[in-house]
């Protein structure tokens, strides 16, 4: 029985430690070098931060995931900077420092995170501009910020708690500047309380950041970044119309998260359009189950945050386990079950407090560039639906002008692009079909092209 | 720690304890640190990690998180490298372009 884990976050490690713990020695495949995902990634080696007093208030989950994983370690077979390429029937194609092989198993726990949701605007390919989730890698990974002076734009908790981080480690921020008003959030708040703490959290970063004087504002509207070669001035509206013009040499942009679906596609799930998160995400049954001896955990599968995915990794590797003829406790199951169903809702009301712009992503000026890998505006996206030969459907735009064809496979433009079309031929956006995914998932460099036997 | 070069893109917010690496890009000499990604030390030394294939602009890496492939860079051999996850090596040679064909 060869159970194999893709991904190396909270689900990840833990649906490794839970299947380890049942006797089974799993695979785990983690594309990063270290353990730990996105959220609760460590400092490399050689850089000195001090990374509990920056994860704050999740400092004690942090350390205890990290713990319990290494005190775990012997019973699994981790392989760091591996990444999955491809997926066919019960076969992997895995990349390890330019060496391509195959890995087969019996069943599979897909725990792949999920990247930054991205609303382009004019300018943000200049230098200077990175992801939200980049600027915070950036500083707990490497010890580094993305700027002396960094103005955070978009729709997400996180922004606060980013702006935070690197007002701690000696950047100025120039600002929060969010695009969803602030009584959004407050109708919200129904949702929220089925996490209070993490509500409160993210409350009392803002009220921090405000007494030391950063400029925050709701409900603004994206105008451009300018500079060249690098960035100088963040353009914004606020909600009075009138232009602000905000002095910064970087800005982390963010507008939540987006699973990333496409190992579970490969892999054979199926998908259905949620229209509170306007995502296509995979189909799963409450413990995880997405298909044959196909299992999805964490953001991978529904955005839920850290303790979700912790929650939910364990709760894939049960329905495994038990799928397989072991003996695994129900109350446990319940337990998960119940817990991840919270967790879930809770982000359904930051999905409203933190909304999607869409309207904005849709009405896009067209002279911005939507895909950053094939240089694709707004105009050109509108140009192609407008001479009428195409039809309304993404794969089919992606074919004619190239966005969502380059190598990051539509991951920064195609929540972008969906809207784009959806705004310009007036269908409903569930309609428009959703970007299909193609092996290799990700660019593998020439060495490893060679074929595994 | 040094100070931050004036035209450098990343800050370095704490100090490193690793080896100094030395690395050439673009010809010209920089140094980084044991732990940094090629990404890392690049844009603690400038501005930028590559060309943008279809126009002159200038290109930093944007999701530090190897899914927009925006920051893979060349090496003078002609080889290629994603810069934000992978670790910087004593003696690199990168180039922000790909190297003319008789040099390969
Ligand atoms: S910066 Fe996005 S892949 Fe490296």
């Amino acid at each position: 029985m060869k159970a194999i884990v893709v991904g190396g976050g909270p689900a990840g490690l833990r649906a490794a430690m839970t299947l380890a713990q049942h006797g089974l020695e799993p695979v785990l495949l983690d594309e990063a070098a270290r353990p730990g995902g996105q959220g609760y990634r460590s400092p490399a080696p050689g850089i000195a931060l001090d990374i509990a007093a920056l994860m704050g208030s999740q400092k004690a989950k942090y350390e205890r995931l990290h713990r319990q994983f290494e005190a775990a370690r012997d019973t699994i077979d981790y392989r760091e900077r591996t990444s999955v390429w491809a997926i066919d029937g019960h076969t992997l194609f895995i990349e390890r420092n330019g060496h391509t092989n195959v890995l087969t198993f019996d069943s599979l726990i897909v725990a792949s995170g999920a990247t930054d949701r991205i609303v382009p605007l004019p300018g943000w390919t200049v230098p200077g501009v990175f992801s939200l989730g980049g600027a915070q890698i950036a500083l707990k990974d490497q010890g580094a910020l993305i700027g002396r002076r960094v103005a955070f734009l978009g729709s997400s908790p996180l922004l606060a708690l980013a702006a935070k981080q690197y007002q701690a480690t000696g950047a100025t921020v120039a600002g929060v500047f969010d695009t969803a008003p602030f009584y959004a959030k407050i109708r919200a708040v129904p949702h929220l309380l089925h996490a209070p703490h993490t509500a409160l959290r993210g409350l009392s970063y803002l009220a921090q950041l405000r007494m030391s004087g950063v400029p925050l504002h709701f409900g603004i509207e994206p105008v451009r970044i300018e500079g060249c070669d690098r960035v100088e001035t963040l353009v914004l509206r606020d909600r009075t119309g009138r232009e602000m013009h905000i002095d910064c040499d970087a800005v982390a942009l963010g507008y939540g998260l987006k699973p990333e679906t496409q190992l579970a596609e490969l892999a054979g799930a199926s998908f259905a359009f949620d229209k509170s998160f306007r995502m296509w995400l995979p189909v799963i049954d409450a413990d995880g189950r997405a298909g044959p001896d196909l299992y999805l955990a964490g953001d991978g599968a529904a955005i839920g945050g850290a303790d979700a995915a912790e929650a939910s990794g364990t709760l894939a590797a049960l329905a495994l386990l038990a799928d397989t003829g072991h003996t695994v406790a129900q109350s446990q199951i319940d337990r998960l079950r119940a817990s991840i169903k919270r967790l879930r809702r809770f982000q359904r009301g930051l999905a409203t407090a933190f909304a999607w712009p869409h309207r904005d992503a849709g009405a896009l000026p067209g002279e911005t560039i939507v895909c950053r890998c094939e240089n694709v505006s707004a105009g050109d996206i509108r140009a192609a639906l407008g001479v009428g030969l195409i039809p309304p459907e993404l794969n089919r735009v992606k074919a004619i002008t190239r966005c969502g064809m380059g190598r990051c496979q539509g991951r920064m433009c195609g929540p972008a692009l969906q809207e784009i079309v959806a705004a310009q031929s007036g269908a409903p956006v569930a309609t428009v079909g959703r970007l299909r995914t193609q092996a290799p998932i990700k660019p593998i460099a020439l060495s490893a092209a060679e074929m595994p036997r | 720690m040094d100070e931050p070069l004036p035209h450098a893109r990343f800050i370095r917010a704490v100090p490193r304890n690793g080896k100094r690496l030395q690395f050439v890009f673009e010809g010209e000499a920089m140094s980084g640190f044991e732990g940094e990604t090629v990404l890392t030390a690049l844009l603690c030394n400038t501005g930028h990690v590559r060309q943008f294939e279809f126009s002159a602009t200038l290109r930093a890496g944007f999701c530090i998180m190897a899914a927009c492939q925006d920051c893979w860079v060349w090496c003078e051999d002609g080889t290629r490298l994603r810069a934000c996850t992978t670790p910087l090596a004593d003696g690199m040679r990168l180039l922000s372009s790909p190297p003319p064909p008789e040099q390969v």
